[in-house]
């Protein structure tokens, strides 16, 4: 259908006048990977559907206004012999036409608009993925009750099959948004929103909190990998089991698993208080470590979950994330590279 | 014409000269130039935050600031240009100018009217008090400042998330300033209502005085509405009550729809009087008269009416339900129409004019031009979908710059080059002037332009850093140039005050413009007009008998009426009960701090009103 | 400086005070309108703690309504005992507003402290919070009325308050009118017109 060809050709033009930058660096890997202007979800497409005809209305507006106004400073601008202005206090028909001809436009606009409100609101069909999203300060928790899993800062979800988001904080007020898959949702304690959609390539589609949450809000990344759904289904069923043994032949990985459960002084500091580890702690403070090995990114996206973020975060988590509710723990260098072979186990 | 019997009583005799007569002032003149003046102090001090906010997002992951600091400064710059710039610069032009226009000798009530600038300016130092004494709570110095953002969403702000004194500083300086707000309202509305010269209907009224009358009332409707949501805050936090308290069943959402059914208005408060300054500026600079006067009078006070009726357009990431959002988004989209409308307007009456682009005319062109890209952003911003990409990212930031910026302040700066000659009796130089346009235009769309872009790219607000793998580097760069190129615009107005002493004497009407208050001496004798006129034409001075005669000397003695300290008195008790509320961790101290504050003010209260003064 | 005449003009016959009052009252209505707005959005919220129907005494506040009512009364009364220059009269009717208002409090007074008794207090839940917030900023301004009454009661003995004063006793009538009013809005919302589901049995 024709109208159908239009959004993406407008799409194009648009993105031409846009932003050069984005012709330039667009062959070379994803320049701006928070970018709203790429939706890969059908929520995100109709948002972005929407957002390109109000932008063309707003050009259409912007170009007659802006160049009414120049046109007007340049003819009557004072010049020797110019005519003494004749005093005109008004015009009706004049009026009743600039008047009417925005209402129209808008018109133009509400009615996609409130088109677009109800379906991107829709109920979720059956067979969705429901994951619950929890904002913390300042990382976020998800939680698939149906798969009984329980994981922190990645969000995995299945190519093409539609997912339910049920958003809510422990906290304060946060926001969840990963641009390139739909609009932002806020995270409201003593309350449940919502968002829905589809997403519809497999990648890795960064975001984050969008409410201020306190000090570290500009730390509180999140991401989101949208990957085939046999792969889906494998690691759902990973993260559902018991986190990997430990295993006893490798001194190191024990001596970790030893730190992990030490309480030290001053201040009873331990893992074990608000981490959840199954099979050997269940605190709740932090976020769960079952399968913390299996993560991209620690800290919320802040870190590489690698050897050097591990020890970093380790060490000093305040110093990495400002106000980290994680304390600054005393860890000798061992006790820290212990614990580094120990986390990064638990695939 | 109506006339009631004043008694009489013998009046204090007014201080003419020196520090304690501008302390005890009731003049509504002199009263402007105080707020003219603070308010220009607080938009540095404000724009000083800006600017170290630009320099800490010049790069990703800079250190110019801590995250900590940099929470307490975009929630200062947003406080200080929303309520200690741009509302007290408005409130100069109030007090200065709306008397003259309207052919009144004062304000209905002088010593309210010093009181609320007594109580703005106490409330303001209160407020920026709070980035010194942060030893005295045992506390590093810059630490406690206000770090809630300028909206204080809770419960970010709950004793529980929020357990230092920032928010208490918040809470309670807001509503100090809440006062002086309300009382100014009830103030020039009366002034408005009742004190026009004779012959003056509401329809001849220059269109500031009209945009002015308008947002009176919005204020007066809207700081209510703020302050209870502000008491429930401060209950929270002193006393434990549940207002704000999720585990006791409160809903965090109160406080949001609260906050906006007075922010929204609040942005109409913020901008209807530079539309009115504009309004007056056009018409003198085309030598020729608004065009649909009416019509723009009326759209002001339509935007006044539906702006009650737009708050949640604010909330649309709330989870409001389809069908709030879709009220709320219809009636943005109205709302856009009126506003459409006044531009239209402006651009008719310059249209078959003859146009003179001295300095007040430029920068009331640059409103225009600036509103035209905010008032469309915010078109973008009315649709929930594309808002929900929109809401809490640089766009919004760009949306409210050029709607605050390009619009409110430019136009208050024409108002200023406009009406200097009027205060001060010299013109502003005009080749500073220009200077001072250009250097502010580029800086500002060199500024927020790119904001657009960094919004839609995927930059949150409220951050004080961002991931160097964004690719919002380069936008972030030239945002804090074009910071730095507008703060040297700034430089050159300051310059340009300095520079311009030596002007030659201005006269009655520099600019040949057609409304009363050109028609007295500039700057005006203290009792304004000699002889009230009486005024038969909207455009008195370019009308042939618009306006009776109005000598230079009265024909007999004009009563003055003296000054007064109790308005400053009363103010620094209400600020002395703030001090009190500010201790509340020790109990005894602050009773009695916030006794003895009450005590000053119920003093103050009774010694103004049986102290012999009369208008 | 002498004065250009005694007469000020104005735009629309009436006294400036009269105007700004009316103001004041209007954004008063915004003020009372958010606290009562709260109240009903709160009603039957609360998780822990009391609620309506097992704390608030309707025959009781019944009483203490007539008697804001009766004190409104007095004070036309009082205004028109001035207008005519009826000294005593006025007294006694400015007297007796403000010891009506003073009794309102009274009632008030005994209401708190019997809620706090029977274990509602300002923090226990958003009832009381809602609740003694909303009635404490009505009896707040019932105090500063009767002070208010008060005042203009001295200057009455002072010889201060004749029939070119009345404006002044007028506004005064307009605040306590306008207070009493709001109590009516609050009887009725909270006391009468309980939305609170009734405990099951």
């Amino acid at each position: 259908m024709a109208h159908r060809r239009l959004p993406a050709a407008v799409s194009w033009a648009s993105l031409a006048i846009l932003a050069a930058p984005l012709l330039v660096v667009a062959c070379s890997g994803d320049p701006y990977p928070q970018s709203t202007l790429h939706p890969t979800s059908d929520t995100g497409t109709s948002i972005d559907v929407l957002y390109r005809q109000i932008f063309w209305w707003a050009v259409v507006v912007f170009v007659v206004v802006q160049s009414l106004l120049i046109y007007t400073l340049i003819r009557y601008r004072n010049r020797p012999g110019a005519a003494e202005p004749k005093p005109i206090h008004g015009n009706t028909l004049v009026e009743i036409t600039w008047t009417l001809a925005p209402a129209v436009i808008i018109v133009f606009i509400a009615v996609p608009t409130i088109q677009t409100i109800f379906k991107v609101a829709g109920d979720p069909p059956p067979g969705a993925v429901q994951v619950e999203v929890i904002g913390h300060q300042w990382w976020w928790e998800y939680r698939y009750p149906e798969l009984g899993v329980v994981t922190a800062n990645e969000l995995h979800l299945p190519q093409g099959r539609p997912v339910a988001l049920a958003i809510t904080s422990a906290d304060v007020i946060h926001s969840f948004w990963a641009p390139k898959l739909s609009g932002k949702r806020d995270a409201q304690p003593g309350r449940q929103t919502r968002l829905v959609f589809t997403p519809d390539s497999v990648g890795t589609y960064l975001g984050q909190c969008a409410e201020f949450c306190g000090e570290s809000h500009a730390n509180m990344r999140l991401r989101v990998i949208v990957e085939p759904a046999a792969e889906f289904d494998a690691w759902a069923a990973r993260q559902a089991g018991p986190p990997v043994p430990t295993d006893s032949t490798q001194a190191l990985i024990v001596a970790g698993e030893e730190a992990y459960k030490r309480i030290r002084q001053p201040g009873n500091h331990s893992c074990i208080a608000c981490h959840t580890m199954a099979g050997v702690s269940g605190g709740v403070l932090g976020p769960n470590l079952s399968h913390v090995g299996s993560r991209t990114t620690i800290a919320s996206g802040i870190l590489a979950n690698d050897s050097a973020g591990l020890a970093r975060w380790l060490k000093n988590a305040p110093g990495e994330k400002p106000g980290s509710l994680m304390p600054k723990i005393a860890l000798t260098d061992d006790e820290v590279a212990a614990l580094v072979a120990y986390l990064r186990g638990k695939q | 014409m109506a006339t009631t019997a004043v008694p009489h009583a013998p009046a204090a005799p007014a201080a003419p000269r020196g520090l304690w007569s501008w302390i005890t002032t009731t003049d509504h003149k002199r009263i402007g130039v105080l707020y003219g003046v603070s308010a220009f102090i607080f938009f540095l001090i404000g724009g000083l935050e800006a600017l170290v906010m630009r320099l800490q997002l010049g790069a990703p992951g800079a250190s110019v600031v801590s995250a900590e600091f940099y929470n307490q400064l975009f929630t200062m710059h947003g406080t200080t240009m929303v309520f200690l710039a741009i509302m007290p610069l408005s409130a100069a032009f109030f007090n200065f100018i709306i008397p003259l226009q309207i052919g009144a000798r004062d304000v209905a009530f002088p010593r309210l009217n010093a009181f609320s600038y007594w109580v703005f300016l106490l409330g303001a130092l209160f407020m920026n008090a709070s980035f010194l004494v942060g030893p005295l709570f045992g506390a590093d110095a810059l630490s406690v400042a206000p770090n809630g953002g300028w909206f204080g969403y809770a419960n970010l702000t709950s004793p529980q998330y929020s357990p230092g004194p920032n928010i208490d500083f918040w809470v309670l300086g807001l509503q100090i300033l809440g006062v002086a707000s309300l009382a100014a309202g009830f103030n020039f509305i009366t002034t408005i209502i009742n004190m026009r010269a004779p012959g003056m209907s509401l329809m001849r009224m220059p269109v500031f005085t009209w945009m002015s009358f308008v947002t009176q009332f919005l204020i007066i409707t809207a700081f209510p509405v703020i302050t209870i949501g502000l008491v429930f805050l401060m209950f929270d936090r002193l006393f434990g009550t549940t207002f704000y308290n999720v585990a006791a069943g409160g809903d965090v959402l109160l406080w949001q729809h609260l906050f906006w059914l007075f922010g929204h208005p609040e942005v109409y408060i913020l901008i209807l009087p530079a539309m009115g300054i504009v309004s007056e500026v056009l018409p003198t600079f085309s030598r020729k008269p608004l065009f649909g006067y009416a019509v723009v009078v009326y759209s002001g006070v339509l935007i006044g009416i539906v702006g009650w009726g737009v708050w949640a357009h604010h909330m649309f990431s709330t989870g409001l339900g389809p069908i709030a959002d879709s009220v709320f988004s219809a009636s943005t989209m109205l709302i856009a129409v009126p506003t459409g409308v006044k531009i239209f307007n402006w651009i008719a009456t310059m249209w078959g004019g003859r146009l003179e682009f001295r300095t007040p005319m430029l920068f009331a062109i640059g409103f225009i031009s600036m509103f035209i890209i905010g008032g469309l952003s915010g078109v973008m911003h009315s649709s929930p979908p594309a808002d929900l990409q929109q809401t809490d990212t640089y766009f919004v930031v760009a949306h409210f710059h050029y709607v605050l910026f390009g619009g409110a302040l430019l136009g208050l700066f024409a108002g200023i080059y406009y009406w200097w000659p009027k205060v001060f009796g010299r013109t502003l130089r005009e080749g500073p002037g220009k200077w001072h346009f250009w250097l502010m235009l580029l800086g500002m769309n060199l500024t927020f332009f790119p904001m657009h872009f960094s919004g839609l790219l995927g930059m949150p607000r409220r951050i004080y850093t961002y991931g160097a793998d964004l690719g919002l580097d380069t936008f972030n760069l030239i945002s804090t140039i074009g910071a730095l190129l507008t703060g040297v615009g700034l430089l050159v107005f300051m310059y340009n005050v300095w520079a311009s002493r030596s002007q030659p004497a201005a006269g009655k009407n520099p600019w040949n413009a057609a409304t009363l208050e050109w028609a007295i001496a500039s700057p005006p004798p203290v009792y304004n007009f000699a002889v009230l006129p009486t005024v038969s034409s909207r455009l008195p001075l370019w009308t042939e008998g618009g306006a009776t005669p109005i000598p230079d000397t009265p024909p007999e003695p004009v009563h003055v009426p003296g000054g007064s300290y109790w308005p400053l008195v009363t103010a620094l008790g209400i600020v002395i009960m703030a001090i009190g509320a500010l201790m509340h961790r020790a109990l005894v101290p602050s009773l009695l701090t916030g006794i003895a504050g009450a005590a000053v003010v119920v003093v103050g209260i009774y010694r103004w009103a049986f102290e012999p003064f009369e208008v | 400086m002498s004065h250009a005449a005694t007469a000020h003009h104005t735009s629309t016959g009436l006294d400036n005070r009269k105007i700004a009052f009316w103001t004041f009252i209007g954004s008063e209505c915004l003020l009372f309108g958010s606290l009562i707005a709260t109240y009903l959005v709160y009603e039957g919220r609360s998780v822990a703690g009391p609620t309506t129907h097992e704390i608030l005494n309707i025959p009781l506040t019944t009483i203490s309504t007539f008697d804001l009512l009766m004190s409104s009364l007095a004070m036309v009364l009082a205004l028109a005992a001035v207008h005519r220059g009826d000294k005593v009269w006025a007294r006694v009717w400015l007297a007796t507003t403000a010891g009506l208002g003073t009794i309102f409090l009274g009632f008030q007074v005994y209401e708190f402290q019997h809620f706090v008794h029977e274990g509602l207090g300002f923090t226990t839940n958003l009832f009381g919070s809602t609740f003694f917030t909303l009635t404490g900023f009505h009896g707040a301004h019932v105090l500063v009325g009767v002070l208010w009454l008060t005042t203009l009661l001295v200057r009455s003995f002072q010889g201060k308050l004749g029939p070119d004063k009345a404006l002044n006793v007028e506004i005064a009538g307009l605040y306590w009118h306008f207070v009493d009013v709001v109590w009516i809005v609050i009887f009725t919302v909270v006391y009468l017109i309980q939305t609170t589901p009734l405990p099951t049995a």
